[in-house]
């Protein structure tokens, strides 16, 4: 029978089970796997960041089949921070200090990514920042400890520009969503291509919030602002509402449009025949590449997953192989070492050779560029070219002019 | 009447076009029970609502000792030394009996403001020698939110006095209690008044304990007064037994 | 605007009134009738376009396939709701008001995580309505037939839906019920039943409303959280209860939305006005303007009386100073013990406590439920970085600055919100803390709008994490026992008086609503010293600390510990926190996990679980040694 001294002896039984998984993780064996601890967004952006850990995975099995690194093997330890940047830094301290990870990588919205780059100036650690977009993170609000590998807001609008400039369309309509990331490609936009062409005009500008257009509303204000051309960073629900109601209502009838992400699978893909012909955009045409860097990826992708890669899978792939190419060159885990040796850092990725630029901490990542055509009921990439970040990015000049010394 | 404690002249109340009080007259002394009595719909609670601020009337004067309360707040004429009890108590359920006398006695003396004194240490004698008079000593420490409904009214009775009040409102003060318990709390209240010299007005349907506790009774019908006088003069007063006997109560 | 493009706004704003008043109908519905701030209101609507999208996929895109398909979807999201209320909500009917908040609450997580793991991360784009994608032409210009069909369909469920309640006897029941719960009791009616059906009906509109968005709206999981906002502001905006009002209100709020986007950016007086920026907050302006002027929304009648308690709240015990000593003596130790992780997951509990405890000051003893109250902890905590990095001020002074403006917001806000009762006040505290959120989020020269602020980190002296949660530990805990003690002052009890009786109150002469206001001040400024603790120990600030999400975690974690005891918000907010850190780290559908311990609480606890120990510790002394 159960009684009451029995229970209280179960009871602190578990008590002081639980008390030492509250406790300290037992110090890292000299042979023990080098850990990288990563934190992202995962049950808030699924869509993008479930592909981007399969992407982590295999350069993880890569890596180690390859015979780890220092002699040791690494292991990804990954956390989610929720998408909000307190948990952020909480789980970021967590990687540190009790999981003992050598370093930081990985999140995805811009305002948590800024958080642990700040994080990381302060606690002295290297972080390589995966997939936010924003500018600020390299530029205005970079630190010595902070690098990012993704094609930036900035770069991906600037390769745009050379084929919204050839249009030589002069009313132009903007629809963005609510926050940095589109307010930034918005300004952007704007300034690099009244560079190119004085004469332009912008008729209109739609900010919905994200994630909450009203598509028909947003359609219908934009029509009636007669643009020849639009330029749109919308992306996933939002954007797939503005292309339904668009085309519903004749919106893009005689109007060339230009749209960020739109080419990238995660986005691309659930539009499927509907995806709009003809549409300028930035993206991963997965199935063309024929880059062997890309097919050498592609397969081992679909090999392990049976599932083709995203955009998502390509960055969670890099930013690993990135991580363990900085601890081979530092030949250490001490933060001064790797941080001295992310500078300037070279590698392979399935998107060919990047390089981490020692001025910015920026890598020269690039993105495929294209127009939307529709095929097997499928929208897929075509007339597309390989842009190399390095040429999408502003003069060193004017680079030092926006980020602090440091 | 410049001794009257409560005086009221020409009280006119309509909702809409229907006339609830019209040109009500009437006065308490200090120390008087005075009963407020009608058919149900009569317009008492109208007549009681202006009185004690929930209402403001059309037209007409209620004057306080002499000061013209008309448009006051309820916590203003508390104020002034107006104490009430309502048709359906209420009473703080969460604070124990003595607590709700101790916080009619600290919002008296203007001390509720304090945030870092403790509530329980002031007023307590003061709100025991009330609890003691209204005979609810003996259950101080329980909770308001447990008594029966009688000791309930008993608590009122206590908060009401509180303020040293030169005037009581009593809306059916013995409303939902047994017979007996309604003519041992009234007469309490008529000891209390007396003693304190306390002008009580109070409205009621138990005929037994308004006739036996009641100095004076005025008769309200369809918004008028129709009656007014002792007891006696009231009960034989024609009109009245019309209006009771046209009415089955 | 042209005389056209006015028109054609206009149709745009119908059609989204339209799908907005179907939820809204719902939830208003069940509002009325059982009182349950219902928070999964909005999984509902979002299983109904997975179950639509999912159903049309088998049956086939034909008119029939589609038109069966938006109607069974419905009917099965009627059976989800039936499902909810009989294995949770039924439990919980005779628990502190509010407490049905929290199972809704897991359900929500629950549900969400079930929808990623049967449809997936990736959005569905459904299909066009058969026969009915093509637009059509008014003026000039083209209009989905589909939006035209949806701008009648409106309509004509607020017909069967006054029909249902006016001519049926579930109606006059529920009318009944809507108008006072205790009669309907009274009467013999069986409410277990009544509430089952009014689930059942409200579910199917939720599940209808997102059914038949199929062809306008991609199924994604974030439908959940973006629809129930809107439904709740529609439902309140409109009168709780009141199927016309939540009508009226659709239609104004989709209208003047579509109107914002259809004006755009407007420049008067030399300053340009982006309407279209408006967007993010219209509807929390409209909310807030409706309540001030009219209390009870637009269509709504005062609320009988609250419900009465069937027993009283049992009057808080102080905890001893031998009990608060041990746990002060623990919480000390704990870093020196352990890690330094330890001290930061610390850190955020002792900030989450004091919000938490403020929260429930403001919602026990005072009996205002305040469902934005990440407002002030948000603001506290901008105040301490935009002092820190804008004004130059030390560490030190922005850590003590930032709760007093923190306060100076709640003189405001409270000013209005004292004014309005029960939910209807619950919803303006939303409304203020929605605006904040949107300033802040927009105001990018100040605030770095959505990104938010960096780099405020505190003096080198509280550098280290253990030193700075003592400083937590000190400043929180001191808020919290100041808390405490207020509860027992005479201030204390004025706001339970003031919640027992306002009309005792007033009658002995309190001033209620000073003392309700001066009592947001209170827990505002407190609020503020945790947001601005929190600020410091992150380095960083983001919107997210004024958003729906902050202001719903502090509820969570007053309801999780119980309402009714004093320590309750304490352990909730150490409960949730750990929780969240423990799960998230070795689950991958840690979300789920989440509501369903919630769930477990809150059926074997319905007191809150410092509520539900004390009962324990009760039965404990009776049993067998």
């Amino acid at each position: 029978m159960l009684t009451r001294n029995r229970l209280l002896a179960g009871t602190a039984a578990l008590v002081a089970a639980s008390l030492a998984t509250l406790g300290l993780a037992g110090p890292a064996a000299a042979q023990a796997p080098i850990k990288i601890g990563e934190l992202n967004s995962y049950k808030v952006f699924p869509a993008f960041l479930e592909p981007y850990k399969k992407g982590i995975e295999l350069a993880v099995e890569e890596v180690n089949a390859a015979g780890g690194v220092l002699g040791r093997k690494i292991e990804v330890v990954s956390r989610d921070d929720n998408g909000n940047p307190g948990d952020a830094v909480r789980v970021a301290e967590e990687l540190l200090s009790r999981e003992g990870a050598a370093f930081l990588i990985g999140t995805f919205p811009s305002n948590v990514g800024l958080a642990v780059a700040d994080f990381a100036k302060q606690r002295k650690v290297l972080f390589i920042a995966a997939e936010p977009l924003t500018d600020k993170i390299v530029w205005d609000s970079g630190n010595a400890y902070t690098y990012r590998l993704r094609t930036s807001t900035y770069m991906q609008t600037a390769m745009l520009i050379p084929d919204a400039a050839k249009l030589k369309k002069k009313r132009w309509a903007i629809v963005y969503p609510n926050y940095e990331y589109g307010q930034s490609a918005t300004a952007a936009f704007k300034k690099l291509l009244k560079e190119k062409q004085p004469d332009v005009e912008f008729v209109i500008e739609q900010a919905p919030p994200l994630g909450k257009i009203d598509a028909g509303a947003v359609a219908q204000a934009l029509a009636d602002a007669k643009p020849d051309a639009i330029f749109s960073s919308l992306f996933g629900p939002d954007l797939a509402k503005f292309v339904r109601e668009g085309q519903q209502r004749g919106l893009f009838k005689g109007v060339e449009v230009f749209n960020l992400l739109a080419g990238e699978p995660e986005y691309l893909d659930p539009l499927k025949e509907e995806a709009p012909e003809g549409w300028y955009v930035t993206g991963y045409p997965w199935s063309e590449i024929k880059t062997p860097e890309h097919t050498k990826f592609l397969n081992a992708y679909q090999a392990k997953f049976k599932d083709y890669p995203r955009l998502g899978s390509v960055v969670g792939y890099a930013t690993v192989m990135s991580a363990a190419e900085a601890i081979k060159k530092a030949g250490s885990l001490d933060q001064a070492k790797l941080v001295a040796a992310m500078s300037g850092l070279t590698l392979m990725t399935p998107f060919g050779m990047i390089q981490y630029r020692p001025i910015d901490h920026q890598s020269t990542m690039g993105a495929y560029v294209g127009r939307i055509g529709v095929k097997d009921g499928k929208g897929v990439m075509k007339d597309w070219r390989f842009v190399d970040g390095k040429d999408a990015l502003p003069s060193d000049a004017d680079v030092q002019k926006m980020r602090p010394k440091n | 009447m410049s001794s009257a404690v409560l005086q009221v002249e020409g009280l006119h109340k309509a909702f809409g076009g229907v006339q609830a009080v019209a040109d009500v007259s009437f006065a308490v002394a200090a120390g008087e029970m005075l009963a407020l009595i009608g058919p149900n719909g009569a317009g008492k609670s109208t007549c009681f609502n202006m009185l004690n601020g929930q209402l403001s009337p059309d037209a007409g004067i209620v004057r306080l000792e002499g000061r013209d309360i008309v448009g006051l707040r309820p916590r203003a004429i508390w104020r002034l030394g107006v104490g009430r009890t309502f048709q359906i108590t209420a009473t703080f359920a969460s604070l124990s009996v003595r607590e709700n006398v101790q916080m009619a006695l600290y919002s008296h003396t203007g001390r509720l403001r304090s945030l870092v004194r403790r509530f329980g240490a002031a007023f307590r004698p003061e709100a025991d020698a009330l609890l003691e008079q209204v005979g609810m000593f003996d259950q101080a420490d329980r909770v308001c939110g447990v008594l029966a409904y009688g000791d309930l009214k008993r608590v009122e009775l206590a908060i009401a006095l509180a303020n040293q009040p030169r005037l009581l409102l009593m809306d059916e003060p013995t409303a939902g209690m047994a017979p007996k318990e309604r003519v041992a709390l009234m007469e309490l209240t008529a000891q209390l008044a007396r003693a304190r010299n306390i002008a009580v007005l109070f409205t009621e349907h138990d005929m037994d304990v308004v006739f036996s506790q009641a100095d004076r009774i005025i008769v309200l019908d369809r918004g008028q007064l129709i009656a007014g006088g002792t007891p006696e003069e009231v009960r034989s007063n024609p009109n009245v037994r019309a209006v009771y006997l046209g009415s089955v109560h | 605007m042209t005389f056209s493009s006015i028109l054609i706004q206009l149709l745009n704003g119908l059609a989204a009134a339209s799908s907005l008043f179907l939820v809204s109908a719902g939830l208003s519905l069940i509002f009325g009738v059982t009182r349950i701030v219902n928070f999964a209101h909005g999984s509902l609507y979002m299983l109904g376009l997975y179950g639509a999208y999912s159903l049309i996929e088998l049956f086939g895109r034909t008119p029939l396939g589609f038109w069966s398909a938006v109607v069974l979807a419905a009917l099965v999201v009627g059976l989800v709701g039936v499902l909810i209320e009989l294995a949770v909500l039924r439990r919980i009917y005779r628990a502190p008001e509010l407490f049905q908040l929290l199972a809704t609450f897991a359900i929500v997580l629950i549900i969400k995580d079930i929808a990623l793991f049967t449809w997936g991360a990736e959005d569905l784009v459904g299909p066009r309505a058969p026969g009915l994608s093509m637009a059509v032409e008014i003026m000039g210009k083209r209009v989905p037939a589909y939006d035209l069909l949806l701008i009648v369909i409106g309509p004509l469920v607020l017909a069967a839906i006054w029909l249902l309640l006016t001519r049926t006897r579930w109606g006059a029941l529920v009318r009944a019920a809507t108008q006072d719960r205790e009669m309907v009791g009274a009467l013999g009616v069986d409410q277990a039943k009544l509430f089952t059906s009014v689930f059942f009906v409200g579910a199917v509109l939720a599940g209808l409303g997102g059914a038949l968005q199929i062809p306008r709206e991609p199924a994604n999981l974030e439908l959940d959280l973006a629809v129930i906002a809107d439904a709740f502001v529609v439902t309140v905006v409109g009168g709780l209860g009141s199927i016309g009002g939540a009508f009226l209100a659709a239609v104004i709020i989709g209208v003047a939305k579509a109107f914002c986007i259809g004006m755009g950016s407007v420049t008067w007086f030399g300053v340009e006005i982006s309407f279209s920026k408006l967007t993010l907050v219209v509807e929390f302006l409209i909310m807030a303007l409706v309540l001030v002027v009219r209390p009870y929304g637009l269509l709504g009648k005062p609320q009988a009386a609250q419900r009465v308690a069937a027993e009283p709240a049992p009057p808080f015990k102080v905890p001893s100073w031998g009990f608060a000593l041990v746990w002060l003596a623990l919480l000390v130790i704990v870093p020196w013990v352990t890690d330094r992780y330890a001290a930061i997951l610390l850190t955020d509990i002792v900030c989450f406590a004091l919000f938490s405890v403020s929260l429930h000051f403001i919602m026990g003893p005072a009996g205002m439920v305040s469902f934005g109250h990440a407002a002030y902890f948000g603001i506290g905590a901008y105040a301490a970085g935009l002092l820190l990095k804008r004004a130059g001020l030390p560490m030190e002074a922005a850590l003590l600055i930032a709760p007093l403006i923190a306060g100076a917001f709640a003189i405001v806000y409270g000013w209005f919100c004292v004014r309005l009762s029960g939910v209807y006040l619950a919803m303006l505290t939303l409304a203020f803390a929605q605006i904040s959120w949107s300033i802040v989020f927009q105001w990018d020269s100040v605030t770095g709008g959505s990104n938010g602020v960096f780099g405020v980190w505190p003096s080198p002296w509280l550098a280290d994490k253990t030193v700075y949660y003592y400083l937590a530990l000190a400043l929180c805990g001191a808020g919290i026992a100041f808390l405490w003690r207020v509860m027992f002052s005479p201030f204390g009890y004025a706001l339970r008086a003031g919640r027992d009786s306002p009309l005792r109150a007033e009658a002995i002469g309190i001033d209620l609503r000073r003392f309700q206001w001066a009592a947001f001040v209170l827990v505002g400024a407190l609020a503020g010293l945790a947001g601005a603790v929190y600020a410091f120990s992150k380095g960083s600030i983001s919107p997210s600390t004024i958003s729906i999400a902050q202001s719903t975690d502090g509820l969570v974690m007053v309801l999780l510990g119980g309402v009714e005891t004093l320590t309750g918000p304490v352990v909730g907010a150490a409960i949730f926190t750990w929780l969240r850190d423990v799960v998230a780290r070795n689950t991958e559908f840690w979300r789920a996990v989440i509501g369903l311990v919630i769930l477990l609480i809150v059926l074997l606890f319905p007191q809150g679980l410092v509520g539900g120990l004390k009962a324990l510790v009760m039965r404990w002394r009776e049993w067998p040694a």
